[in-house]
């Protein structure tokens, strides 16, 4: 775990201003903080915080430090018992029927709203309240039922899923995790029936990707019995729809070792009856129209003290243990949207006839479904594998989750935009309906944590435990004696790591024997990349957090070996068990495992220092250029007539056949460029 | 009168959209791995029974089936539907994936006669005022059961209906059933058997909420040759083979009509 101990060494490093080049200095340092505190907060977080580094059970962890941690990955968790598993069967089938028969994503989309009998049906359904305990009124479901019943939305509807989700997976999931008895008891009987819709406000005109920054602020009252609310909240799903928000805000503090006061954020449990609580216009949205989305307003809302969720102070904590909880949905959610388009791909596919054969057999469409089918079995390999790894207890899987997140927008996004590709222009038409679907994921790679703020997440929170780990090898050599063992185990394997003998670790035990090779290979990654994790480290020290072109391709390695543990796992189970789709499910594993182990070595032996050098000048050009990199393209070329500017000032004299400058302003005649 | 007993027969088939195969063999369509849900009309025939209850004409809902072991997800979806509660008549042997109807092959379906049976003997038992069936199952699409329990008890029958109403007293109901060329309004004397057709009601859907209510409702197990108190009687029906539509053959094109003729002489159809 990335204990206490370990924060202090991650903590300063990522504080320090980076020094790239100035323009971009103030967003990277926002970033890194904002991947900083979420570092913190995950390292706080679970009940066992004084747990020491050595005992994390995440395999994403262990993968940066060069260990194999296969507790959470092998055997393919199963979460479920089997009554549970009996419970989930019987709920599959009504919900399944609900999407197929009442709700229409068409509509929902043209009126950019839920139609009004889908969403009192939803209520209806108990839709609303899926992981609400039975007592109060939910269904009580667990994260891996929960998925399962998400992946059929997501395979239906996204406009709807959002709704669901804003509702569920983050509007309330604060008081799931963090709500007292008293409150608990109050909301959630409401919130699971859908009497009362709920929404999660942090996002602010100033605060993106770097939360901590929000300016809401909470002033508690002289009497100390409520806070006056006061700020601005945008881009708030269901904020036009939700009588009840969990609301993140400024408060100020004592600090509990200086006693002087500071802004700490607290979260807060706000109705809309509270009064002084008001909310903009929908906006119109390039995808999830069905979705609410509205900016919502807090003017002197008085909350009584009653209403702060978690502790006072530990606001960002709630925050993005909310987020931290409900990445796993997404990935079920993508997992079903795949399978909805990949369906309408082959059946395109195989009904399409052109130069006299089906389309489906040639090699052109074939790679493209083999390629759909591999990221959509990815993708549901780690969203259950994750779902069951939280149901069993785990507290180590921020890591795995942002995986996840990341990893299942862009496959679905790929996946359905190949979809279109297979349908042609048939997919192009609306009425296809795969077109709503692309435009309805675009948002998954942007929201509840960008994947390029999510990619520092991962390298950043892998590098942090490598550091704490190397601190104390470093902590052991000053007293050698007294820690043979640790020093003996740690350094024998970076001497082997380095001599390029591999690590004597091995995955045999855990992987059936049809995927030796596979294992083989997803070792191989794995100790490449800890060795690229430690070089790293020692090259850039501290500053490897402003290295964020290096960051992004270490998480794309983190990224394509924890896919290939996933699978391995899942048909290592699928064969054990000798399930029908078991030799298929071979073949997915192996084809993914092979061409994951040819992008990590690739990307990572060495890594391109020198493209990122050019990049980094081609973007500083850019920007420098006003967006217009290539300073001047048209005069390059001969205009084809006439006389030309190209509105930049540059004017081309046919006579002269000369390229003359002036300045923009002093000589722009619209009627140049001929009507 | 005091609110009305109800039971209502239900049956586990394969799913409408399902596409049905026969399975090898020749003498059973193919069930193992198919998709399955509560037959459309009994659905309706529930959703009837359950509607009288919330309008308080009727004090219990008692769904039943007769069939093998997994007709108890049918049931479990009838008390999540509303059904108080539920019975299922085991059929003795009926081995795990093997269906009830009668086109289930020689020795393995209950049929109409023997479902009949075995519905007139939990109505001796539960006494109900009324029982309501689907007018068909959509697999075999008999329609008899209904009229052959009523034949058994020796009760009215109205069959095909598309309005209920009980009449003040709770001794008789009003009914309109949808008959050749018109609709026929009728009033029958309690008790009495129905069956529904598809414009009674519109079936509800099964929230989540009452599904996992459902769990806890009792389901009775009752093997059959119990229930019958003797041996079961042997099918009066034996599927001799069970065929695919064929498939539909290309059409061909002729340049004239003589050759038409021709071509159609060649088949032999002219």
């Amino acid at each position: 775990m990335r204990g206490a101990a370990g924060m202090g060494l991650g903590l300063r490093l990522l504080r320090r201003a980076p020094t790239g080049y100035r323009g971009t200095r103030l967003q990277s340092t926002q970033q890194a903080e904002a991947v900083l505190d979420k570092a913190k907060v995950s390292s706080t977080a679970p009940p066992k915080a004084a747990a020491t580094q050595e005992e994390s059970k995440s395999f994403a962890v262990g993968m940066f430090l060069g260990r194999l941690n296969t507790e959470q990955v092998f055997p393919y968790p199963q979460a479920l018992s089997e009554e549970q598993e009996q419970t989930l069967q019987d709920l599959v089938g009504p919900m399944s029927k609900f999407f197929e028969e009442v709700n229409d994503p068409f509509k929902n989309d043209a009126l950019e709203r839920v139609e009004e009998a889908t969403m009192q049906g939803l209520k209806e359904l108990g839709a609303f309240g899926l992981q609400v305990p039975p007592e109060l009124g939910g269904l009580g479901l667990s994260n891996t039922q929960y998925a399962r019943l998400v992946q059929i939305v997501g395979q239906h509807d996204l406009g709807v899923g959002i709704t669901l989700g804003a509702h569920q997976s983050i509007g309330f999931k604060g008081l799931l995790l963090y709500g007292t008895p008293a409150q608990r008891s109050k909301y959630l009987p409401r919130l699971a029936s859908g009497e009362t819709v709920a929404a999660f406000c942090l996002t602010e005109p100033g605060s993106g990707s770097d939360a901590a920054s929000i300016r809401t602020r909470a002033e508690l009252s002289p009497c100390g019995s409520f806070y006056t609310l006061d700020g601005t909240k945008i881009w708030i799903s269901n904020g036009g729809l939700a009588e009840l928000f969990t609301v993140f805000a400024q408060t100020r503090l004592p600090d509990a070792a200086t006693g002087e006061s500071r802004d700490r954020i607290t979260a807060f449990i706000v109705e809309r009856s509270f009064g002084g609580v008001t909310h903009g216009a929908p906006e119109h949205k390039m995808g999830i129209r069905a979705s609410n989305t509205a900016e919502v307003h807090f003017e002197g809302v008085r909350v009584p003290v009653g209403n702060v969720l978690g502790a006072p102070g530990g606001g960002f904590k709630v925050a993005m243990n909310v987020l931290n909880n409900g990445r796993f949905g997404m990935a079920a959610a993508m997992a079903g949207t795949m399978r909805g388009v990949i369906a309408k791909a082959v059946e395109h596919a195989s009904n399409r006839t052109q130069f006299g054969a089906k389309i489906h057999t040639f090699g052109a469409i074939q790679e493209k479904l083999a390629r759909m089918a591999l990221l959509q079995y990815v993708t549901e390999s780690m969203a259950y594998m994750i779902s069951a790894n939280m149901d069993q207890g785990a507290t180590d899987f921020q890591i795995e989750a942002a995986i996840s997140k990341i990893f299942g927008s862009e496959a679905a996004w790929t996946v359905t935009d190949e979809c279109i590709q297979v349908m042609g222009g048939m997919g192009f038409m609306k009425e296809a309906g795969v077109e709503r679907v692309l435009r309805d994921l675009r948002i998954f790679r942007i929201f509840e944590g960008t994947n390029d703020i999510l990619r520092l997440f991962v390298a950043l929170n892998g590098f942090q435990s490598l550091g704490v780990q190397l601190r104390g090898v470093q902590k052991a050599l000053k007293n050698p004696l007294g820690n043979i063992g640790l020093l003996a185990g740690e350094v024998t394997q970076r001497i082997r790591r380095k001599a390029g003998m591999g690590s004597g670790l091995s995955l045999q035990e855990h992987v059936h024997p049809e995927l030796k090779e596979s294992a083989q290979k997803t070792l191989q990654c794995l100790e490449l990349f800890a060795a690229t994790a430690d070089a790293l480290l020692l090259k850039y020290g501290k500053k490897i957090v402003d290295e964020q072109f290096v960051l992004k391709r270490v998480a794309d390695c983190a990224i394509d070996i924890y896919a290939m543990v996933v699978v391995l796992s899942r048909a290592s189970r699928s064969l054990s068990m000798g399930l029908p789709t078991a030799q298929h499910e071979r073949l997915l594993c192996d084809t993914w495992c092979q061409e994951a182990h040819h992008r990590v070595t690739v990307s990572l032996r060495p890594l391109p220092s020198e493209s990122f050098r050019n990049l980094r000048s081609i973007s500083q050009a850019v920007v420098e250029g006003g967006g217009r990199g290539d300073p001047h393209p048209p005069r390059l070329l001969t205009p084809p007539y006439g006389t030309f500017h190209d509105g930049l000032g540059w004017r081309w004299n046919p006579l002269s056949h000369q390229w003359t400058w002036t300045l923009p302003s002093m000589d722009m005649d619209p009627s140049i460029n001929g009507s | 009168m005091a609110p009305l007993k109800v039971l209502v027969g239900v049956k586990r088939v394969i799913d409408f959209a399902v596409k049905v195969r026969v399975a090898p063999g020749g003498h059973v369509v193919q069930e193992q791995g198919v998709k399955h849900s509560l037959n459309p009309f009994c659905e309706i025939a529930l959703e009837e029974a359950v509607r009288m209850r919330e309008r308080g004409e009727a004090a219990e809902v008692i769904a039943a089936t007769v069939g093998s072991r997994q007709s108890q997800d049918a049931l479990r979806t009838a008390l999540a539907l509303g059904a108080d509660r539920a019975v299922l008549v085991e059929l003795p042997g009926a081995g795990p994936e093997q269906g009830a109807g009668p086109g289930a092959g020689p020795g393995q379906g209950a049929g109409p006669p023997l479902v009949a049976a075995a519905l007139a003997k939990l109505v001796e038992r539960e006494k109900p005022q009324l029982v309501l069936l689907g007018k068909q199952a959509i697999d075999d699409d008999c329609n008899q059961t209904g009229q052959i329990l009523a034949a058994i008890l020796d009760w009215s029958q109205g069959t095909f209906l598309s309005r209920l109403e009980l009449d003040p007293g709770s001794s008789s109901v009003r009914i309109q059933r949808e008959v050749d060329g018109g609709l026929e309004q009728l009033r029958l004397q309690l008790p009495t058997v129905l069956t529904a057709d598809l414009r009674l009601n519109q079936p509800r859907y099964a929230t989540l909420p009452n599904i996992m209510k459902a769990k806890k409702k009792p389901l009775e197990v009752q093997p059959l040759e119990q229930l019958l108190g003797g041996p079961v009687p042997p099918p009066r029906l034996r599927v001799l083979r069970l065929e695919e539509p064929p498939v539909r053959q290309g059409a061909q094109r002729v340049e004239s009509v003589p050759a038409l003729l021709e071509r159609l002489a060649a088949l032999g159809r002219i």
